[in-house]
Parts: C-alpha cells; structure tokens; sequence
C-alpha cells in the first residue's frame, strides 16, 4: 500500500469513526426522548392514567347484526330470526363447571341433551367467551335464575336472536342451517380478511344457501362503548356504532311447488330438479329424505346428529347437486341429438331390433324381450329401443359421445350457486386413464362404449346436470346457470340487486334438430313410455323415462326385482319439459330404487307440471286442503 | 478424533462451542430474550403454549446466530448480491403468489411452513449495499450514491406495497444507515431530506386507507378510539398507570382485561411497562443502548469497509427497531406493525435479529485477521 493509499485509507476511517459517534449521540438522544415520554405518562401523568386504568374502564363490546331473512318468490319466509333468553356460562369465570351446572338445574330443567351439547361446545371452541347451556328459556325460568343470579358468577341470562326455519324439512337443502363457528370457519373468516367483523358474532352458515350467501346474509357488526369497572362489569354506555342487518334474500323458489314436489316423492328417497329454460331460475329443488335446520340452530344435540348422519337413507346428502345416478334412458333423447347433429343418422334412419345387439361375441340385450321390431329414430325414443343405440353407440365411437356430451354440462359442475356440488363421470378413455392406476385397468375397450350408449356404463350425472341438460334443449341450445337467488335486498338503503340470468353457453345446434328431438319426447308422454303418466294431461310435454341400474347383471341372468333387496333396485328417472312449443319448465326426477321411470318418476313429475302449469293440487293432497279448509 | 476428545471433556466442549461468540453482546441479547419470556408468561395467562412456542423460537434463534458468528466477512460479502437477488425474487413471488393474511400479501408457503421474504431483506439489503461501496470503495461519486438509492428503492417499494409498513420502514431505514456509513456528503444528504419531505405527498397516496387512518391518528387519537386510535389509546394508559415501579409481575390489569390488543407481539412493551413501570423501562433502555454501543464499537473496530458499514448498519437496525417499537406504544409515533427487538413474540424476527448478532460476532472475531 502507498503513503497516499494510507492516507486516504486513514482519513475515511476516521470519518467513518465520525459518523459512528454522530450516530451513536443520535441513538442517546432518541432514548433520551423516549425517557423524557415515560417519565411523563409514568410520573408526571401517572394519576391521570392509573384513574383511567383502575376505575374508569372503557370496553369495546360488538353488537352483532341481525342476519338477512330468506324468502321464497312470492315472499314466504324460509328463514327468520327470533329473540329469546339463553343461560350462558363463561367457562373461564366458573370453577368447578360441573357443580355449577348441577346447582343450576334446580332452578331451570337442564336435560342430559343440554349437558352433551354444553360439552360439545366446550370441546369445540376453545376460546368461546361464553357457551349456552340452556337456550329458549321461558319468563319465568328467567325470573327464578335473576332472583338467585348472586349465586351464580359467571352465568349470565342473553338476550339473543336464534334463527328459525318456519317451514321445517320445506327446502331444508336449498335454505341449508347454521351453526356455531368453529376453528375451521375462524381460519376461513381469516383467509377471507373479514375476522374483525365477526366480532360477537357465534353462528355461521354451514350448509346451502345459509353457507354460500354467508357474507351478504351476515351484516355489519357495529360496536358499544361501555365504560366497565374493576371487575369487567357495564356500568353504562357512551358510544354506539349500529350494527348493520344483513341483506335479505328472495328465491327464484316457490314454496307451494317445492312442497308439492317433495310430498310427491312420499317416504322414497330421490331428487328432482326443475328450472326456467330461458333463464336458469330453480323452481323447484327436491332432495329426499330432507331434515329439520332447525335441530342445528342451538347446536344439534349428539344424539339427534347421530340419527341423522348414522340414517343409511343420508338425509343430509343433498341428492339433486351430490347424488350420482346413471341417466339410463334419459340418456337416449341426447344420444339421438348427437346422431343427427354429427351426421351419423337422419330421421329416416331404422332398423330391424331383434331384441340384442352383438359385438365382440358378447350379446348386450334389449329390455324388452323379443326387441320392437322395425324402430326408426323417432320410434327409437318413443318405445326407448335399447338395440338402437347401442348400435348408434358403437357407430359414434366413445370420443365423439363424450365431446358431444360435454356440451351440455354432462360431467362438469353446473356453477348453481350452492357449495358441495359434485362433478360427475362423463367417461372417455382420457377419463379413464386418469381414474384408475393399472394399466389394465386404464385402457379403453370398445364395448364399454355400447351400454354407455344407453346411459350405463361409467355414466353418473346429478340431477342437477339432467335438469340442465333438459332445459338446455328446450332453450334451443341456451344454457343459463342455474341460480336460486332471484334478487338480494339491502334492508337498510331499500336497494334492490337482481341476479341477472347468466348465459353460461350457446350450443350450435340445429334448429330442425332440436325440433325433431322434442317432437320425438313429446311422443314419449303422448303414445310412448310416459303416456300412462300423462293421460288426461290438458298441456303437452315431452319427456323420457329411464331405468338406471344399481348394480350390473351378468350376461344372461334375468332380472327379478322381487328377489333383490330393496337397495339394489333399479332407480327410476324421468325428464320433462312443458309445455312441449314453448317450455316454461324443464325437470330432471330421480327416485331411488323404485324400478321402471315410467312407473316411480313419471308421475312425480306428472303433479310437479300439474301444479306448476294449472295450479292443480295432486288428488291426495287437494283432498287434504278440502278437509283443513 | 476431535469430536472425542471434545465429547472427553465437557468444559473443553463448551470452551469450543464458545468460540467466537462475543460475551456482551450475547449477554445483552439474552437478558432482553428473558425479559421477553417473562413479559410474554404474563401476557399470555390465557395461552400459554405461547411461552414454550416462544422458547422453540430462541432455540433456532440462537442456533442461527451461532452459525452466522462462523461465518467470515470474506464469505459473507460473496452471499451478497445472491442473497439480495433471492430475496427480491422471493418479494416478487409473494406480490404474485403469496397468501393474505389480516388483508396483507405478506407469506410464501415453502412446504409445510409459512414465512415472510421481506425478513430476508432486513439483512439481505445492508449486506448488497456494503458489498457495493467495498467495491467501490477507493473512489466514491454521487452517482454512487444514487445507484445505492435504486438498489434500496425497489424491495422497499414491494415491501410498502403488501402492505407491510413497519418492515418497509425498517428496511429503508437500515439502507439508508450504510448509505449514511459510507460517507455521503452533507449537502446531498440534506438534498436527500428536501426530497424525502418531497416524497411523502406521492407515497401519501400510495398508502392504504387503514394506514392514513393510523397516521392522522397519531394526531389525535381520540379522533377515533374505536378504531385506528385504540391501540394507541389503550397502550398509552397501560403504560402511564404502570407509575414509577410498575403494578407487578403478572399483575398488570388492561393486559389481563384484554384491553392490549397484539400484547404477545408488537404491543408486549405496553405490558411489560405497566407491570415493571418507569425502572423497568430505564432498565430496557440501557440494554438497548447497551447493545448499541458494543455494536457500534464492533464496527469501528471492524477490518474492511463492507463490515464496517454491515456492523454499523445491523446495530442502528437494533436501534430502530426498539425506538420506532416504544415510541409507538408510548404514542409519540404512528402504530406500523414493529416489533420489540428479542422481547416480541414471534419466529421470525426473532430469528433474524439473532442472525444479525452472529454476524456482529463473526465481523469482530475477525476485526484483525486482514488488518493491512
């Protein structure tokens, strides 16, 4: 290094050194300040403060707001709040809980069901505030326990809202219930950033449109400035911030159709699907068995939770957007769309059904023994022909069913705003190869595709995705989302949101096509497999009835439904729309296990276009309005 | 062979494992580490897995700083500009990928964990601007300057735009002290300040409703003392009724009614002070000023440019943090999300804190060996 090196080298140490001691009397000087500010709060206002700490206690308590009601079309409350008293216990306050509760069941009836749901809650939220222990309770339960409130720290009598379903299992899927928030819901409310106006507020939407309208049904939670004393008790209020409502929904849902639709259905197990071609509006939407919301308001007790998800009848799987059910012959009005519009058959088409159709040495059979005879394509819809399409299936080929079929929603979530909904299988050998592992297992041969030709198979749709599928081709070719909120209201500006139809797609098809298709299921209902349904109707309509099968028969083994067990029967299925020029309704019916479509489905959806078109009571329950009336 | 030897030897082992760590330093840190622990099992009566969660963090902590204080300067300086260039991807990854968490793009999932790259650039960014001036050393220009000022803007303006304002603030401050450190001119450093004044009103702009709104509070808290002022407000009485001795350990009353919001975290100084008043706030200013002047000593004693300006920079970061963290609580400054240097609860910091003693360590292990 040179002298001049050094120098240089020198000097910028020194003025480094310089800065560093700048910075280190900088670094004195803002300790010095910050002690200058603790001797000011801590000596020279510590009168001021510790007042302020020790007696005149200001606390922030949220006013949680009132949750936005759910209306039918026409105005009819689906789900209302009410008020009423609670004994809720601050778990933290209270010592030995299981003395406390033991003393307090002598002055208000504490069943065992309450006990078990206490517990539950307890175990559930962990950082809860306060938990009920009894809810609903009467006026005069309420005066006993304030007489003997000084016995009691750490239970208080609430004034809460509880939610209510006025019409019970009506809908129970599509309104859905709440319930308490739990740990999983705190971390979703985080994620979603909205924690902090979830202040004071213990219930949540869990299921249907109480969990996917959540945010607008919620509100704006407003706050309280309560001056506390040393114990955390309220002396009084000094400022309020109003809680803001939540926002009221109305459905595209008539109630009187979804009740005459699900009273349809009787004790059997299904779903039914019905929507406004030209727009996606639900008009009705049946899973069965339902459930009463109202059992999870308070938090469902462990015993009625155990009846409800033990019941191997699942009445909270909502079949119509979760249930998978093979078309069957639903299928075939499709199939026959697809043969027109890819060119492989024209109206004129026919052939000679011997009752089975050969491929690759193995005989796939005709439901009807002995086949129909000569059956063209409008023949093969009317008499539901077997043989026609799984020759047609074979013609096609699996890749062109699929890409056909894709179209009109078949295998892909229909976008309904509800949550859970399940996808389907539209099976192709790229679904295939993704569903299984072995390699054997992934290929794809030819005559998996001949019973998909009639709707079995790998097929598996919602009802759901049949109603659109239906309605699709009675809007020529429009498909419209389907949706069940018509409009939301904003309770406190009286502002109207309507939820405008949604064009999710427009089919390319055929305008003489679509015609010829809707002819041919209007021949269904008239001299086909639905006319038995459908006798005497004054409106026309089209439709189709399927046979979907639980389970495979083996090749020529016969199929005796009096020897199956009840849960290995058929599914009956049928899809209509009406009136057959211009369908206001189109509907998808699933009912479980009950055999042929024509005879369980069929006059499910016969009383649903009954009501929905004439406004006609079906005869037992019109008999029942006389009697009550 | 050595290892058991070592292992023959207890004292001789903890003699190694000692090596090079720098004993005031290391006493500072963890006496300010125990404060936190002690502050933190009265904060979190109602959590107290807290305690040892936070003891898990000091263990890391403290293995990172071990290892850092075995890193030479030398190799340190090559990390530089990779560390640098990884950090600013990894903020470019969080604008585009990260998770929101309170309304802020703040966290990169890696696997099963959750972290912060704007932590990395509280050390990534005064290691780059060191690097730059060593090279630069003999003949340092404005344009110097200025490049410096690009190299510091753009983290900076990524990490302000999450939004994260406390480490934004952080992160600009110590580039700002290695700018300062390498000798920039007086004139250009009051220019500096003209044109930082100047700046506010776009960066005004640039802010997040939430965070004018803290900064008006500060104002005037009682403005709104249900919102943006409360924190301000509650931590203020917390502190004042603390008096000269403090309420006692465990005994401070708005910590234990919940009226602290963020006690464990970035308000813990608000409880600490009400429990242990205005002797245990002089008691915590000493540490700190303690920490500074051991830090500041290191640095002046340092070999090479790039650690005397990395020694200097890291302290002043120490400094920063607690100043802008008490001033906060105490409500002469805005409420940005800071927290108290080894007292906080919460990994992260923790660990980068105790990351920055280490290469303290290791600058003053090393301030003789390439001495000219």
């Amino acid at each position: 290094m040179s002298l001049a090196e050094l120098k240089d080298h020198q000097r910028e140490l020194h003025r480094f050194r310089l800065r560093v001691g700048i910075a280190g009397a900088a670094v004195l000087a803002a300790f010095a300040l910050l002690f200058a500010r603790f001797f000011y709060l801590q000596v020279l206002q510590h009168d001021t403060y510790a007042s302020k700490a020790e007696e005149n206690r200001i606390s922030i308590v949220p006013i949680s707001p009132n949750r936005g009601l759910i209306l039918d079309r026409n105005g009819v409350v689906l789900a209302r709040n009410y008020s009423a008293y609670t004994l809720e216990i601050f778990p933290r306050r209270v010592r030995d809980l299981e003395a406390t509760i033991g003393e307090l069941a002598e002055l208000v009836e504490i069943q065992p069901k309450d006990r078990a749901r206490f517990r539950k809650l307890l175990a559930e939220a962990r950082n809860a505030e306060s938990l009920p222990i009894r809810t609903r309770l009467s006026d005069e339960e309420v005066a006993r326990f304030a007489a003997h409130r000084y016995r009691f720290p750490g239970v208080e009598i609430k004034a809460r809202l509880f939610r209510q379903y006025p019409r019970g299992e009506a809908a129970s899927h599509v309104v859905g219930y709440i319930g308490r928030i739990n740990a999983r819901d705190q971390e979703r409310l985080a994620e979603l950033g909205v924690e902090a106006n979830y202040r004071g507020t213990d219930f949540i939407g869990k299921a249907g449109l109480e969990a996917s309208y959540q945010q607008e049904l919620h509100g704006t939670t407003g706050f309280e400035q309560v001056e506390i004393d040393a114990a955390g008790r309220g002396i009084r209020t000094l400022a309020r911030t109003p809680a803001q409502a939540g926002n009221n929904l109305t459905l595209t849902l008539d109630i009187r159709l979804q009740e005459v639709a699900e009273q349809a259905f009787g004790e059997r197990r299904g779903a039914l699907v019905a929507l406004e071609p030209a727009s996606g509006a639900v008009l009705a939407f049946v899973s069965r068995p339902g459930y009463d919301p109202n059992l999870f308001v308070d938090g469902i007790d462990p015993q009625s939770w155990e009846s409800l998800n033990g019941s191997a009848d699942r009445p909270l799987n909502n079949r119509a957007v979760a249930g998978l059910y093979p078309p069957g012959s639903t299928f075939k009005p499709f199939m026959a769309m697809a043969a027109l519009e890819l060119g492989k058959r024209t109206p004129k088409s026919a052939i000679q059904d011997p009752g089975y159709f050969e491929f690759g040495g193995r005989r796939f059979r005709d439901s009807k023994p002995g086949g129909h005879g000569h059956v063209d394509l409008y023949g093969s819809i009317v008499k539901s022909s077997d043989t026609f399409y799984y020759m047609l299936a074979n013609d096609l080929g699996i890749d062109a069913i699929a890409g056909f079929m894709r179209q009109f929603g078949f295998g892909a979530k229909s976008g309904i705003d509800l949550e859970g909904e399940a996808r389907g299988v539209l099976p192709s050998p790229a679904w295939k190869r993704e569903r299984f592992r072995r390699p054997e297992q992934q290929k794809w041969y030819a005559g998996e595709t001949i019973s998909i030709g009639i709707g079995q198979g790998y097929n598996a749709y919602t009802p759901m995705q049949l109603a659109l599928a239906v309605a699709t081709l009675a809007a020529n070719g429009e498909m419209y989302r389907p949706r069940l909120v018509a409009h939301v209201d904003d309770v406190r500006t009286g502002e109207r949101r309507a939820l405008e139809p949604a064009l999710a797609r427009r089919l390319a098809l055929r305008p003489e096509n679509l015609e010829f298709v809707r002819r041919a299921m209007a021949g269904v209902n008239r001299e086909g497999t639905g006319a038995r349904a459908f006798a005497g109707a004054p409106y026309s309509s089209g439709g189709k009835t399927g046979t979907a099968q639980v389970i495979g028969l083996k090749q020529g083994e016969k199929y005796d439904e009096k020897r199956l067990a009840e849960s290995l029967r058929d599914h009956s299925l049928f899809i209509a729309f009406a009136p057959a020029e211009h369908p206001r309704i189109a509907l998808a019916v699933v009912v479980e296990n009950s055999g042929f479509g024509a005879r369980a489905a069929a006059p499910v959806a016969r009383v649903v276009l009954d009501y929905f078109l004439l406004g006609k009571l079906p005869e037992a329950a019109a008999k029942g309005a006389e009697e009550q009336g | 062979m050595a290892l058991e030897a070592a292992l023959a030897s207890p004292r001789r082992l903890a003699r190694r494992l000692a090596e090079g760590l720098d004993g005031p330093l290391l006493g500072l840190a963890l006496a300010l580490a125990a404060i936190g622990l002690a502050t933190l099992y009265s904060a979190a009566y109602d959590q107290p897995e807290r305690v040892s969660s936070q003891l898990g963090n000091l263990a890391v902590a403290l293995a990172a700083m071990w290892l850092a204080a075995r890193v030479p300067p030398q190799t340190l300086m090559r990390f530089a500009p990779p560390a640098y260039l990884a950090g600013l991807a990894l903020l470019v990854a969080v604008a585009l990928f990260g998770d929101v968490v309170n309304g802020a793009r703040r966290w990169l999932h890696v696997g099963v964990a959750r972290f912060q790259p704007a932590e990395i650039m509280k050390l990534a960014l005064p290691m780059m601007l060191a690097w730059y001036f060593h090279r630069k050393e003999a003949s340092l220009r404005l344009r110097d300057f200025a490049a410096a000022g690009l190299l510091l803007a753009v983290p900076v303006a990524l990490i302000a735009r999450q939004p994260d304002l406390g480490t934004a603030v952080l992160v600009a401050a110590v580039g700002f002290y290695v700018i300062f450190f390498a000798g920039i001119g007086w004139r250009p450093l009051a220019a500096l300040g003209v044109a930082a004044a100047a700046g506010t009103v776009p960066f005004w702009g640039m802010l997040h409703d939430y965070q004018r709104k803290r900064i008006l509070t500060l104002l005037d808290p009682s403005q709104d003392p249900l919102g943006a002022g409360y924190h301000t407000i509650q931590s203020t009485i917390a502190v004042g009724s603390g008096g000269v001795a403090g309420k006692g350990w465990l005994h401070g009353t708005q910590a234990h009614l919940e009226f602290i919001p963020e006690r464990h975290t970035d308000f813990i100084f608000a409880v600490y002070s009400e429990e242990f008043g205005l002797i245990g706030n002089g008691l915590l200013l000493a540490l700190y000023a303690g920490l500074v002047a051991r830090g500041l000593m290191i640095a002046a004693n340092a070999a090479t440019f790039f650690s005397r300006l990395l020694a200097a920079a890291i302290t002043l970061m120490f400094f920063t943090y607690a100043f802008v963290n008490m001033g906060m609580v105490s409500g002469i400054l805005p409420v940005v999300g800071v927290p108290l240097p080894f007292v906080s609860y919460g990994g992260s910091a923790l660990a980068t804190l105790f990351l920055g003693v280490g290469i303290l360590m290791s600058i003053q292990r090393h301030r003789k060996l390439v001495q000219t």
